[in-house]
């Protein structure tokens, strides 16, 4: 595992210099509309020891809007969500082989870049939810915490409004002090998009955040990511055709390892380029 | 109707038989306990407990060991201790007896509730502070490979040396070689050590039962690997680690054959606070509970007089470490009640 309290810290630049590399259509997404975006995916292999998971990914993913990775079980697509905040880092032999990952154009593998840094600016939501066994209230206070901010009335500013963000406010104003445990599951996953949100970052990565929630939770989920897109940009991995349809203005399809198809949604799901996306959205196979 | 199988009658008395070995073998165990715990309970509160208030035999908690002096004084038998009798002697100043002396068997024990005490305190925070920081390195921080296999297997080896093996150990190694002497801070290292597998071995257990999910949420979030570590694992951790301690308390209050080479005395008349630099404390041996229990049992002659301080000994020794387990057992709950899972 790489140690990742010794790496020096330098902080993101947050205003990049121009790119001079050619953000013009991928090799492997012939059908992507792309535009400049904030997280820029350049060959991109990636391994587990010797098991190569993700080949040749090419990717520009825009800001301020909903990107959706989609794909049957094994294709790499959490893998690649995975690697936007380094969280592979975290599994023994996980690297990137070839290529590089940028994001608002500084490439994040970089051994200079301060890997506290940039999971602060791109946080996550993750497939099981994971409150910590703490209040609602130190839930949502932790990220603050550990980054030093130890002021209560700026907590308390900040838990209230990133409670109101994942509209989880008005269900739990009362009892701030309980356990995040006593939440239902999709309260507690709103809470974990609350807390993901608290520490202020560009960019939300959530793993099928979904997966676990009832269709009425599910459709408040969803909700509330349409709501997010105008402040932050979001990029979801999903098993459901019909979510990445609802939520998303993106989408990519993955498949073993490759990226198929990477364009409008409404395009993909009404007039998909490539034959495999079409067998898949169709479900006639994955 | 079937007709019965040709060997259910056999089948019967195998199942009948191995319910009632099981059951006996269950049985066992209960009639052991009750047996141990009876009988020091019952001799030893003859020591312990007295008749007329307070109840509790407050010279035997709280006096040195002493000689015991039994002898016969105008057809009376009197049993005295050593201060007593010298008290005796200037009171009859004419009186000649042959006492006979039975050594340790008047007066208290003291020292040895305080050896131990300190010894159990030294060696357990020696061992915490090593276990888990190794556990937290085994857990969290090392990668799987040849080095790390290594360890594990010396961890398991550690774990099955015999005690005296510690002893002999600690006896080479922190007393001659370091030139501690006998002291506590031999004791300290030897009993550590001894302990050190448990409690690596049950921190990691208990390190790694902590989902991953909270470590992969708190790091999502920009925290550093200590941060998530010192806030977001080991205190989930904790209750854990705290009830593998109170196995590893027992134990090391309990073992002697550690200590008899490194740090416990058959006798000492001071205190262990009667020293006279402070940075001699940890160089002074002291007496145990274990070691004085060993001595009056097996290292004086035995008589009738002898049972009474092994018995209460033995008997002050079990509460005590009742008491201890009761302790952990109760930060345990405290400091589970503080997660709301």
């Amino acid at each position: 595992m790489v140690n990742l309290m010794e790496m020096p810290t330098v902080a993101v630049n947050p205003n990049p210099p121009p790119k001079t590399s050619d953000p013009s259509v991928s090799r492997t997404a012939p059908a992507a509309e792309t535009t400049k975006g904030i997280i820029g995916i350049e060959d991109l292999d990636f391994a587990f020891g010797t098991n190569k998971v993700l080949h040749d990914i090419n990717l520009e993913i825009p800001a301020r809007a909903v990107t959706a990775f989609i794909g049957p079980s094994g294709c790499g697509k959490t893998t690649l969500l995975r690697c936007l905040n380094r969280m592979n880092d975290l599994i023994d032999d996980a690297r990137i082989t070839k290529g590089s990952i940028q994001i608002e154009g500084i490439d994040i593998n970089d051994p200079h870049i301060d890997v506290v840094d940039l999971r602060r600016n791109v946080g996550m939501v993750f497939q099981k939810s994971n409150p910590f066994p703490k209040s609602i209230y130190d839930n949502i206070a932790y990220g603050l915490r550990i980054a030093g901010i130890s002021k209560r009335s700026l907590i308390d500013e900040a838990v209230e409004k990133s409670l109101r963000s994942a509209a989880l406010w008005d269900e739990v104003k009362d009892r701030m002090h309980v356990s995040g445990y006593g939440l239902s599951g999709g309260q507690q996953q709103r809470l974990c998009i609350a807390r993901a949100l608290a520490v202020e970052p560009e960019i939300v990565l959530m793993d099928e955040p979904c997966s676990a929630l009832d269709p009425i939770a599910t459709a408040k989920v969803e909700e509330l990511i349409r709501q997010l897109k105008t402040r932050y940009t979001i990029v979801i991995v999903t098993h459901n055709m019909q979510q990445a349809g609802r939520v998303s203005d993106q989408t990519a399809f993955f498949y073993l390892g490759r990226l198929i198809e990477f364009s409008d949604t409404r395009k993909m799901f009404s007039n998909p380029a490539q034959r495999q996306t079409e067998d898949y959205i169709t479900g006639r196979f994955g | 109707m079937k007709a019965a199988a040709p060997n259910a009658f056999r089948t019967r008395v195998l199942q009948r038989g191995a319910f009632w070995v099981f059951r006996f073998a269950t049985y066992f165990i209960i009639a052991c306990a009750s047996y141990v715990f009876l009988d020091i309970g019952i001799k030893g509160s003859r020591t312990v407990f007295t008749t007329t208030p307070p109840f509790i035999n407050v010279a035997f908690l709280s006096e040195r060991p002493q000689t015991l002096y039994v002898f016969d004084f105008e057809g009376k038998k009197e049993t005295l201790g050593d201060q007593d009798f010298r008290k005796w002697k200037a009171a009859h100043p004419d009186a000649v007896v042959e006492p006979a002396t039975v050594a340790y068997s008047a007066g208290g024990i003291w020292p040895c509730i305080v050896g131990t005490a300190l010894l159990v305190v030294g060696s357990m925070t020696l061992a915490l502070a090593i276990g888990i920081s190794s556990a937290i390195y085994l857990s969290e921080y090392s990668r799987s490979g040849p080095w790390i296999r290594l360890i594990r297997i010396a961890i398991l080896n550690l774990a099955g040396v015999p005690s005296i093996v510690f002893g002999l150990f600690g006896f080479g190694l922190f007393v001659i070689f370091f030139g501690w002497n006998v002291s506590l801070l031999a004791g300290w290292f030897t009993l550590g050590l001894m302990i050190l597998p448990a409690i690596i071995t049950a921190s990691e257990e208990s390190l790694r039962a902590v989902p991953q999910g909270l470590r992969e949420g708190s790091l999502a979030l920009g925290a550093t690997k200590w941060q998530t570590i010192r806030k977001n694992v080991l205190p989930y951790a904790l209750p854990g680690i705290l009830t593998s301690s109170i196995l590893g308390i027992a134990r090391v209050a309990g073992e002697t054959a550690p200590i008899m080479f490194t740090a416990a005395y058959a006798m000492r008349d001071e205190m262990p606070w009667q020293v006279n630099r402070v940075t001699d404390f940890v160089f002074q041996g002291v007496m145990a509970l274990p070691y004085h229990i060993y001595v009056v049992s097996s290292k004086i002659p035995q008589n009738e007089y002898t049972e009474r301080v092994q018995y209460g000994a033995a008997m002050i020794f079990l509460v005590l470490v009742m008491l201890i387990a009761l302790t952990s057992i109760v930060l345990r709950e405290r400091s589970r009640s503080r997660l709301s899972w």
